[in-house]
């Protein structure tokens, strides 16, 4: 059974069609990179996928199971296991690394008031742990503004997986990091993919897509006009077929 | 030998910073504007030691400042979330009529407290709708929001003032701004003790977490599944209860009620929350130094006249005392970025 199944999604923005009737699909313990040009419809796809958009028309289903899409919400998707992590809008800058990671999930008593100290000792045990934020005197406490771009990512992924996500869905991760940086996100997606999770990854760079995902769905100005396995294509291959469908495009006739 | 001892020594100095210095630095802003306090009452009981040394004037200020703290204290929440409001002092306004008016009408206290707290709920809604269903700024919507009340106050009351048919010993003067522990007026306690319950609320309760985190990136937060709309909403009613909460007391303490009360309040309360070390940028404020601030800025006027200067100096310290604490702020939040 499918992790995700995505039918015949349409999405309306005003008069223009972010997206033309998609079908899209996620298995369980999958890598699938999304790849198309800036408008090609990939944040609005995955936004609707996590629940920050509504499509206009179409459908979800959830390992098999149907998806109210009118109540649909960033919650409801966190409920099934679905955490987007968006590279701009993963981190509240002047707040603390604990704030952060508990952002809209803190650990309340009764009254809504937060559990502080419990919520700082697992952000600790986080960052000790399975972020390897050790030295350069971070803590809990200090400031989201002050992390570099890689772990500003780290923070949002470890975020994912504190609360026990199944599929996380990346988008543009490696933009704006070092090399050194980017080879801890891709590890960070291949140990996702042992760890028997799944994951969408947005990239505009093809050979991080194809160092770590499984099939590659290849979206244009609101349809999906290929999709291939890693079995089936070498990464010259895709990378052919990419910049002949992209160069037809810009063609008059 | 020698070089080793010293490098120890070095290094036990180092380390007895290292504790101090995290503690200064989480609490900088507060020993800041705690020192800023000290300096300016310091200054007034040089200027004139005999006012500024006896209680009186201290009476005084816990007499006058917390009515306009009271609103300080919600433009801190507004400013936190990286917004604005102009209409709080017409609010204060619109409450002590509503509240006045319907007491004259009705003889109810009850109700007449209903009227003075709803109109600043309602006055909180309507702003928070124009601002997000509609989508007009909110320094644009509070500055209509502003006129709008204010211009209703004088034509509701015809412009004149409305007595208040309360007892001078009724028990809801007691309550608000009755007399407690030998002189101490209860409206300042009231404003203490909602100074703290709104501290908490802003730092240690869920509600200022996503107000803080709204102000701070407000797509984070939609993204991370908060309700950034009803956020908004709940800090425009709670700006907007609390002016009508000011304007109740007011009222109450004057037993009447004049049409243009709170007029004037706007530039101090918003000095109040600037010198506090609140920034204009959202994410991020103090309660306390908003609390601190509103009696620095509430005692200038007074601590200036009573030092033997004419009242015109007031708007020159005032104008000194927000920019240099501004330009302080500043540069210690550029350090830590």
């Amino acid at each position: 059974m499918s992790l995700v199944t995505m039918r015949d999604v349409y999405k309306k923005f005003g008069e223009v069609f972010a997206l033309r009737g998609v079908n899209f699909d996620v298995e369980e313990n999958e890598v699938v990179g999304l790849i198309g040009d800036n408008g090609a419809g990939k944040s609005t796809l995955i936004k609707i996928l996590s629940g920050v958009h509504r499509p206009t028309g179409g459908e979800l289903r959830i390992r098999g199971e149907r998806v109210n899409l009118r109540r649909y919400s960033v919650r409801e998707a966190h409920r099934y296991g679905i955490e987007p992590v968006f590279q701009e809008q993963a981190l509240a800058d002047k707040q603390s690394l604990w704030r952060n990671l508990f952002l809209g999930r803190e650990i309340t008593g009764p009254l809504g008031f937060l559990k502080s100290k419990e919520m700082i000792r697992e952000t600790d045990s986080l960052m000790s742990g399975l972020l390897k934020f050790t030295g350069g005197g971070m803590a809990p406490q200090t400031h989201a503004m002050t992390l570099s771009g890689g772990e500003r990512q780290g923070l949002a992924i470890g975020r994912a997986m504190y609360f026990e996500a199944e599929l996380i869905i990346l988008d543009e991760p490696t933009r704006a990091l070092s090399v050194k940086e980017i080879g801890k996100v891709l590890r960070f997606v291949k140990e996702l993919k042992e760890n028997g999770k799944s994951c969408v990854y947005i990239s505009h760079t093809i050979s991080h897509v194809y160092a770590i995902s499984d099939r590659f769905v290849i979206l244009d100005r609101g349809e999906i006009v290929g999709e291939y396995r890693r079995d089936d294509v070498t990464e010259e291959e895709l990378n052919e077929r990419l910049s002949r469908a992209f160069r037809l495009e810009e063609s008059p006739e | 030998m020698k070089v080793t001892e010293d490098r120890t020594v070095i290094r036990q100095t180092g380390s007895l910073l290292g504790v101090a210095r995290p503690m200064l630095a989480k609490y900088r802003m507060q020993l800041a504007i705690l020192a800023l306090a000290a300096l300016v009452f310091g200054l007034f009981a040089i200027g004139n030691p005999r006012v500024f040394l006896s209680w009186p004037i201290y009476e005084a200020f816990l007499r006058t400042v917390p009515v306009v703290g009271l609103m300080a204290l919600g433009l801190t929440f507004v400013l936190v979330n990286k917004e604005i409001d102009l209409s709080f002092p017409s609010v204060m306004g619109f409450s002590g009529y509503a509240f006045a008016a319907v007491l004259g009408l009705t003889g109810s206290v009850v109700l007449s407290i209903g009227a003075a707290i709803s109109s600043g709920v309602v006055v909180g809604l309507a702003n928070a709708f124009m601002i997000r269903k509609v989508g007009i700024p909110s320094i644009v919507v509070t500055l209509g929001m502003m006129f709008l009340l204010r211009g209703a106050i004088y034509v509701l009351a015809g412009g004149l003032s409305l007595s208040v048919p309360l007892g001078r010993d009724h028990l809801l003067r007691s309550v608000l701004v009755g007399r407690v522990w030998g002189g101490i007026p209860a409206h300042a306690l009231w404003f203490a003790a909602l100074a703290i319950l709104l501290m908490l609320l802003l730092f240690r309760h869920r509600f200022g977490n996503h107000c803080r985190a709204v102000g701070d990136n407000e797509d984070a937060a939609r993204m991370l599944g908060i309700n950034v709309e009803s956020i908004k909403i709940r800090v425009f009613v709670l700006m907007g209860v609390l002016a009508a909460f000011a304007g109740l007391i007011e009222t109450t303490r004057m037993l009447r009620w004049y049409p243009s009360f709170g007029e004037g309040y706007l530039l101090p309360a918003m000095a109040a929350v600037f010198v506090g070390g609140t920034s204009m940028f959202g994410g991020e404020g103090t309660i306390f130094g908003t609390f601190v601030g509103a009696f620095i800025i509430g005692s200038l006027e007074a601590g200036i006249v009573s030092a033997g200067l004419a009242g015109f100096w007031t708007r020159l310290f005032y104008g000194l005392l927000i920019l240099l604490s501004v330009t302080f702020y500043t540069v210690v939040r550029k350090k830590r970025g």
